[in-house]
Order: C-alpha cells, then sequence, then structure tokens
C-alpha cells in the first residue's frame, strides 16, 4: 500500500465511461484484477450507505402510511416550526460544506485546517443535534409525545433515527480528527475519512428527503 | 439492580427445558474443560476465534449452522411427536410451551440454521473461485460472523432464563405487543435478531464487494462460476431487504419498550402494516436462502455430469430476474388481509411469474446432465433430489399464488407442508451437496460415500413421509400450530408424518457417523492433489486444505470455465504450466474484535432485554472501545516471504504432476 493509491487524481485509472467487461485493463473492472484498496474501501461503504437509505425508506413508508393517524391529537399543521427546521437545514447545509473543506485540508496534507474544518463541521452538527432535541422536548412538554398518535410515533421515529445518525456521525468525527492528531494522513486512516465524509453527506440527502415530507408537506396539509 | 432478572426466570418446576439445558450445560462445559486441559485454548484462540481468513470463518458459520440444525431438529421432534398423540387429548407439552417450540424451530432454523450454512459457503466458495486471496473486508467479516453466533446464543439463552417468543417465527402484532406478551419471550426474539442481522447485513456489503471489485485479472462478469452469480444476487438482496428488517422490528421494540403506537390496536397504529413490511424483507429473504443453493447445484451438476453448465447466461439471466421480481410479490404472504381483487391478482400473477425463472433453470441442469457422463456421487444425489422436491414445492406454492385457493389454504398444514418442501428441498439439500462437495477442499480429505449416501436416502424419504401426510392433512382442513385436536380424520397423518420425522432422524445419525468415519479414515480419503472431483473452477487450482493466501500466483483467466481451460492444456501438453515468478504476499494479521464486539454485544442484548440499563451502557461502550482499539493499530498486515510461496506451491504442483502423468482420462 502506498499513498500513491490514495492521491493520484488526475488520471483516470478507471476508465469510467469506457466500457466494462472485455477489452478493459482498469483495476477492478472486468478483466483487470482486482482493484485497488481505496476503490474497494470506498464502494463498500457506499453499499453500506444504501442499505442505510434503505432502512430509512421503510421509516419513510411507515410515516406516510401513519400521518393521518393523529388519534384526535395535534398534527404536523399543529406542531411544526419551520422557522427552527429552516435553521437546522441551514446549520447540516454548512456542516457538508465545512466537512467538504476538510477534505480538501486533508488531501493538501494541511493538519492545521483540516483539524479546524472538522471543528466547524462539528460545532455545526451539534447545533442541529440542540434545535432538534429542543424541538422534541418543546413536543413533548406540550403532551405531543411519541406515545400521544402513531403520526407522532412515527414522526419522532423517522426524525430521530436521522438525529441518532448524526449523534453517531459527532462520535465518529472526533474520533477521526483523534486519529489524523495521533497518526497523521496515514494511507488507511485517509480511507477511514473517505467513508466518513461520504456518511456525512449521505446524511445531507436524507435530510433533504425528510425535510420535504415530513415538514413542508407536513406543515402544508 | 439487575432489572426484571431474577431466580423465578429459571423454569425450575419444567422438567423438558431443565433436563434439555442441564445436558447442554453439561455438554458445553465437557468440551470447554476439553479444551483448557488439554491446552488447544491458545491454539483455538489464535487459529480460529481471531481468524480474519475468509475460509476459516466459513467453516466455522457452518458448524454454528450444524449445531443450530440439530437444536432446530429437536424442536420439530417434540411438535411432530405432540401433534401424534395430542389428538382428543392435551398431549405432553402444555400450550404456553409448545407455542415456544414452533416460535423458536422457525426462528432457529431460518436464522441460525439455514443463513448461516448458506453465508459459510459463500463465504469459503466466493473469494476461491474468483481466485483471489480473502473478501474484501476481513476483520468486519469476523464481526459479522461473531454477531450471528451472539444472536444464536441469546435464543439458546432463552431456554434457560426466562421464556422465548410465543408468537411464531414472525412476531407479528397485537399479540407481540406488551399488553398480550408482556414477558421477556419476544424481547430475546428482537435482540437475538436485530444484532445477528447486523452482522448479516456486513456480510452481505463485504460480498457484494468483494464479487464485483475484486476478481481475478481476466475474470470478468461473464465468466465467473454460477454459484459467484447466484450470491451476488442473494447479497444484493440482503442489502436491499436487511435493513427493512431492521427497521420494522425497531417500530416493534419502540412499541414494546417505549408505548409507540405504530402497531397497536389503539392511537391509530396500523397492524397490518407490519405484516407489509416484515414481508417486504420476508420474501425476498427466501431467495436469500434458495439463491445460492441454486449455485451449489449449478456447480454440482455441471462437476459430476463432466459438461459445462448448459445455458450459462439464460441462468444469469434467470438469477438476476429472481433477484428483482422477489421485490415485487410480498403480498402473496396475506391476499386473506382483504386488499381487493385488484391488488390480490397483480401479487398472484407476479408470483405465478417468478417461478419462470426457476423452471428455466431446471431445465438447464436437465441440459447439462444430458449427454453427460454422471457420476452418481453424494452431493450429486442430492441435487437430484432437489430438483425432483423442488418442482413439487413449486408447484404447490404457484396453486398457494392463486388468491381464491388461497382462501381456502392460508394458514394450514398445506401451507407448512410447501414452504418445507421448498426448504429442506431447496436449501438444505443443496446444504448438505455444498456440504460433501466443498469438504475436501476445506478440510484435505473426501467424505465418506457409504454413509453420505446412507444419508442423502434416510434425508429423501423420510422428507417425503414427514411433509407428503401435511398436505393431506391441510387439505383436510388442518390449520398449523394446533397444540391439541379433537378431528379423527387428521390423525392418521399426524402418526405417518411422525413415522417420518423418525426416518430423517436416522438421516441425522448417518450425517453425524458420516463425519466421524472420515475422520477416522481421513488417511485413506486424502486429496492430494487438490481437485478430488475434476473440478471447472478455480477453488480447485489451489491445494487442499488451500495455504492461508489462497494462491500463489492470482491466476490469470483466460476461459470462461478457468481452472477447466488451464488443466485441459496441461494434459494436452502432458505438462503444468511453467513454475511462476513466486513474490512475497502481504495477508491481513488476525484479531479478536469480532470476538470481543460479540461479547459486548451479548452483554448488550441480554441487558436490553432484562431492562438492566447499567450493563446495556457497558455493552455499547466495551463495543465502541473495541473499534477505536482496532482503528488504532498500526501494523494491519503481515508479509509471507517468497520463500515460503514458493515451498507451499511447489509441493501442490508435485502432487499434481504426479497426478497428471498417471492420468489416463479423455483429452
Amino acid at each position: 500500500m502506498t499513498t500513491a493509491d490514495i492521491a493520484a487524481p488526475r488520471q483516470d485509472p478507471y476508465h469510467i465511461g469506457h466500457g466494462h467487461g472485455h477489452g478493459s485493463l482498469a483495476r477492478g473492472h472486468g478483466e483487470g484484477g482486482p482493484a485497488p484498496k481505496r476503490i474497494i474501501v470506498g464502494y463498500g461503504f457506499w453499499i453500506f450507505l444504501l442499505s442505510d437509505i434503505v432502512m430509512f425508506s421503510a421509516f419513510f413508508a411507515a410515516f406516510a402510511v401513519l400521518q393521518g393517524e393523529t388519534a384526535g391529537g395535534p398534527s404536523g399543521k399543529d406542531l411544526f416550526d419551520l422557522r427552527i427546521t429552516a435553521i437546522e437545514t441551514g446549520c447540516l447545509l454548512i456542516s457538508s460544506f465545512m466537512c467538504g473543506m476538510a477534505s480538501l485540508a486533508a488531501e493538501a496534507r494541511r493538519a492545521l485546517w483540516f483539524h479546524a474544518a472538522m471543528a466547524a463541521t462539528f460545532v455545526f452538527g451539534a447545533a442541529f443535534i440542540y434545535l432538534e432535541v429542543r424541538e422534541f422536548w418543546v413536543l413533548v412538554e406540550q403532551g405531543a409525545g411519541p406515545t400521544r398518535s402513531a403520526f407522532l410515533s412515527a414522526f419522532f421515529t423517522l426524525v430521530g433515527c436521522h438525529g441518532l445518525h448524526v449523534t453517531a456521525g459527532l462520535l465518529w468525527l472526533l474520533t477521526m480528527m483523534a486519529q489524523i492528531f495521533a497518526k497523521g494522513f496515514r494511507p488507511d486512516i485517509l480511507r477511514r475519512y473517505l467513508c466518513f465524509s461520504l456518511f456525512w453527506h449521505a446524511l445531507d440527502i436524507i435530510w433533504v428527503a425528510l425535510f420535504t415530507v415530513v415538514y413542508l408537506m407536513g406543515a402544508g396539509a | 439492580m439487575l432489572g426484571k432478572l431474577s431466580w423465578d426466570a429459571i423454569p425450575w418446576h419444567e422438567p423438558i427445558p431443565m433436563v434439555t439445558s442441564g445436558v447442554i450445560v453439561l455438554v458445553v462445559l465437557g468440551v470447554l474443560a476439553w479444551i483448557v486441559i488439554g491446552g488447544h485454548l491458545p491454539y483455538l484462540w489464535r487459529e480460529w476465534i481471531t481468524s480474519v481468513d475468509h475460509k476459516r470463518i466459513g467453516v466455522m458459520y457452518i458448524l454454528l449452522a450444524l449445531a443450530m440444525l440439530v437444536r432446530g431438529f429437536a424442536d420439530a421432534i417434540m411438535m411432530r411427536s405432540q401433534q401424534a398423540v395430542a389428538f382428543g387429548n392435551d398431549g405432553y407439552l402444555p400450550p404456553e410451551h409448545y407455542n415456544q417450540i414452533f416460535s423458536a424451530h422457525g426462528t432457529i432454523m431460518i436464522f441460525f440454521g439455514a443463513m448461516p450454512f448458506v453465508i459459510g459457503l459463500m463465504n469459503f466458495v466466493i473469494p476461491l473461485q474468483l481466485g483471489v486471496r480473502d473478501v474484501a473486508f476481513p476483520t468486519l467479516n469476523s464481526v459479522g460472523f461473531w454477531l450471528t453466533a451472539t444472536g444464536a446464543l441469546l435464543v439458546n439463552i432463552s431456554l434457560v432464563v426466562g421464556e422465548f417468543a410465543r408468537t411464531g417465527w414472525l412476531p407479528y402484532p397485537p399479540l407481540s405487543e406488551a399488553t398480550y406478551q408482556p414477558g421477556v419471550g419476544v424481547d430475546y426474539y428482537l435482540w437475538a435478531i436485530q444484532i445477528s442481522g447486523v452482522g448479516t447485513l456486513l456480510t452481505g456489503v463485504n460480498l457484494v464487494t468483494t464479487i464485483l471489485k475484486m476478481r481475478a485479472p481476466g475474470m470478468s462478469y461473464l465468466r465467473m462460476p454460477m454459484f459467484c452469480w447466484t450470491s451476488l444476487a442473494s447479497n444484493l438482496l440482503i442489502i436491499a431487504a436487511f435493513p427493512v428488517l431492521t427497521a420494522t422490528l425497531a417500530m416493534l421494540t419502540l412499541d414494546r419498550y417505549l408505548g409507540f403506537h405504530f402497531f397497536t390496536n389503539e392511537a391509530g397504529g396500523n397492524m397490518m402494516m407490519f405484516m407489509n413490511l416484515i414481508w417486504a424483507w420476508g420474501h425476498p429473504e427466501v431467495y436469500i436462502l434458495v439463491l445460492p443453493a441454486f449455485g451449489v447445484f449449478s456447480e454440482v451438476i455441471s462437476t459430476f455430469s463432466s459438461k459445462p453448465l448448459f445455458g450459462y447466461r439464460s441462468m444469469v439471466v434467470a438469477t438476476m430476474f429472481i433477484c428483482i421480481v422477489s421485490f415485487t410479490v410480498w403480498l402473496h404472504h396475506f391476499f386473506t388481509m382483504g386488499a381487493g381483487p385488484a391488488v390480490n391478482a397483480v401479487f398472484g400473477i407476479s408470483t405465478s411469474i417468478i417461478a419462470v425463472g426457476t423452471g428455466v433453470k431446471i431445465y438447464n441442469w436437465l441440459f447439462t446432465m444430458y449427454g453427460g457422463r454422471v457420476r452418481f456421487t453424494t452431493p450429486m444425489l442430492w441435487s437430484l433430489g432437489f430438483m425432483i422436491t423442488f418442482v413439487i414445492g413449486g408447484m404447490t406454492g404457484v396453486m398457494l399464488a392463486i388468491p381464491p385457493a388461497d382462501f381456502v389454504l392460508h394458514n394450514s398444514m398445506f401451507l407448512v407442508a410447501h414452504f418445507h418442501n421448498v426448504i429442506i428441498g431447496g436449501v438444505l439439500f443443496a446444504a448438505f451437496a455444498g456440504l460433501t462437495y466443498w469438504f475436501p477442499k476445506a478440510f484435505g480429505f473426501t467424505l465418506d460415500e457409504w454413509w453420505g449416501k446412507a444419508a442423502f436416502w434416510f434425508g429423501f424419504i423420510g422428507f417425503y413421509v414427514t411433509f407428503m401426510p401435511l398436505y393431506i392433512a391441510g387439505l383436510l382442513g388442518m390449520t398449523r400450530r394446533l397444540q391439541r385436536y379433537d378431528y379423527e380424520p387428521w390423525h392418521v397423518w399426524m402418526l405417518i408424518a411422525a413415522f417420518g420425522t423418525a426416518i430423517l432422524f436416522a438421516g441425522v445419525a448417518c450425517q453425524v457417523i458420516q463425519l466421524v468415519v472420515s475422520i477416522r479414515r481421513r488417511e485413506q480419503l486424502r486429496d492430494v492433489t487438490g481437485d478430488p472431483w475434476d473440478g471447472r473452477s478455480l477453488e480447485w487450482a489451489t491445494a487442499s486444505p488451500p495455504p492461508v493466501f489462497n494462491f500463489a500466483v492470482l491466476p490469470n483467466v483466460s476461459a470462461d470455465e478457468p481452472y477447466w481451460a488451464i488443466k485441459q492444456h496441461a494434459r494436452e501438453q502432458n505438462r503444468l504450466r511453467p513454475e511462476p515468478e513466486y513474490e512475497e504476499i502481504e495477508m491481513p494479521r488476525n484479531s479478536p474484535t469480532g470476538f470481543v464486539c460479540a461479547f459486548f454485544a451479548t452483554l448488550m442484548g441480554f441487558a436490553l432485554i432484562w431492562h438492566i440499563w447499567w450493563l446495556v451502557a457497558l455493552g455499547f461502550v466495551g463495543a465502541y472501545a473495541t473499534f477505536v482499539v482496532f482503528a488504532w493499530r498500526d501494523v494491519p498486515e503481515y508479509i509471507i516471504p517468497a520463500s515460503e510461496v514458493a515451498r507451499l506451491d511447489r509441493e501442490n504442483r508435485s502432487a499434481r504432476k504426479e497426478a497428471l502423468a498417471t492420468y489416463t482420462g479423455p483429452m
């Protein structure tokens, strides 16, 4: 394993768009032999993320089925405050942007910038979690907790599952920073960082769906 | 301090679980004592428990599966004997115990018998067939295995501590809600399946990445052996279906633990949503099991007919067709829900259409044998038995796919007979075919043929005598899961089925004797060359058992049947390929991560079941710490010097040279 596997962004060793199978000599495609480690790790993690998105789809489906089942309790229209949700969205997007900055810093091997960008990623991620917990708290105070109705059960589970992912991501982020701090930009650690950034951006994708389906459509209905 | 756990959790007054668990505990303690006193522990720890070698992990999966198959079969014997005697009386099993037995039987057989067996075979075979050194993520592989073992352990702990679910193998609400099942039975089910489900998902990710990104040079998709194709389809299904199971069981868990209302009777809950979600996983699950089985049969039939697989490309298409269509049939599990004739008709038709893919495969296997020189070895017998049995099971499946017929047969013994017909006739027969076929590759000696054939005939006949009567009982109106009954015409069929179970027991005994006899006779049964069956794919191109790195040099694939081409060339030239230039090989170091992580997962699962919250926290922190420690390691790989690679490969080459010199068969 050399650093050449990580860097080398200027060539196109995978012959994207050049056809697969017979005749393709790139590693990991068709007849080229096993792919480099970085490709294997990134690819595997993408597949894991797809499975995670499938899990979310089950929670989305449950939410769609139970959305109208308020059991005489409050509906989304009564509960959602779109201003707070907009701020939450902003926090998450900025956090993702900062994560992108950290990736650039890692590519340039600039430790200080990397840690600064990661710290900013953490702060905005934590702010998102704070807002979400506060929102949940207010709802429970109002008597609109998850045990009130099937709609609220589905709401808390879907949004809470995303929140749990972000929380786990924050823990991972700190572990990632500690690793880079202690071990430097080692190839295996950079591969791990690649997975982390994929994870962090994937959570944004899920949030976009969540924001639309749960909050925008819920508050309008 | 200990949550709901107290001495009352142990069923002191019920002789059956107490005696059984007493015996199991004694056996386990005996084995542990033998391991420790005999000084085998360091070897076991170094070479197996911490191993990240896909071959070792595959073998451990299959050992787990064999143990759990025996456990599940014990449950089956109890059910068959109960129904044989419980005509007009209560039999010997009280209802609350009988309900736990059929729930545990289904859960164990699917999740801890069939699944680990199939995953074990895939783990062992795929990297060898693809001509590579290991799976994509070796340590993750070990984590996946040990998490599966955690699930199996939790289910078996429920035998002694507390109780198991009484809801059937799929815990349908509202019966499974806390209102109606206040005990820990359903919780055991939920956490055991959640933890092992994580393991299965990780394995799915691992194997898909392996197949799509790590193949020997020259191994294009359409040169992959059929087992790799069906495994790819199966693992894609794992990735797409298991997260749905996780989500569904999480919802039920929230209902039970925190008073949510996903599936409850009140506050707007919708229990039919559970049926939809669980079968959106459950139907793909049966194809997760049976597709690799189809792969095993493809390999076995082609090898023992000494012919390439007939219609390879149509087989690939049929496999991927089944993979996709399996997601569009789930509603046939509850036609009686009342979704309306239009919905039922759509799912009835899609269910019938999926049989087309299987039909294509059956004809391909038949044509593979046609004109071939068929050798009737044990794996081949299992394959032939499968073809007959599976066609019957498939046809009763198409009967059940017709909504009006399903309204009559729904939840009857006919259904029980049908799914045993396809799962035993499909998956289990493949498991035994695969076991006999790849055993010499794993251990370096073949299994005894006489006892293998005896096991097949007892298993084959025992299957028919057990399950054909259940079809008839179902047509006579007998519903499933009856602890007692008062209707005389069913009784005789239950007696015949119980007799069939005795024949199956003889089959199990033969299988055990086969192992013992083969181990004792291993010197006569030794596979010297690494190619005992005159095989066609790359796993037979290396020694038996293969060295840790599988291939001294990654094979260069230049034909559709990679090893067959190499071998034919050698036979025609009357010499092996020239010796390659050996280079040093980097292999991943063993790691206790999987085992330690599963240890904490077991603590966490047990604590969640019994509401011991401090232990939950401890288990979580422990598992997280394990990962951090793993992430902190500095030397992930070790190097095998070129001289050692050369030594091992030359040994095998000289054995092959000798075999080639004495070869007299056709060119």
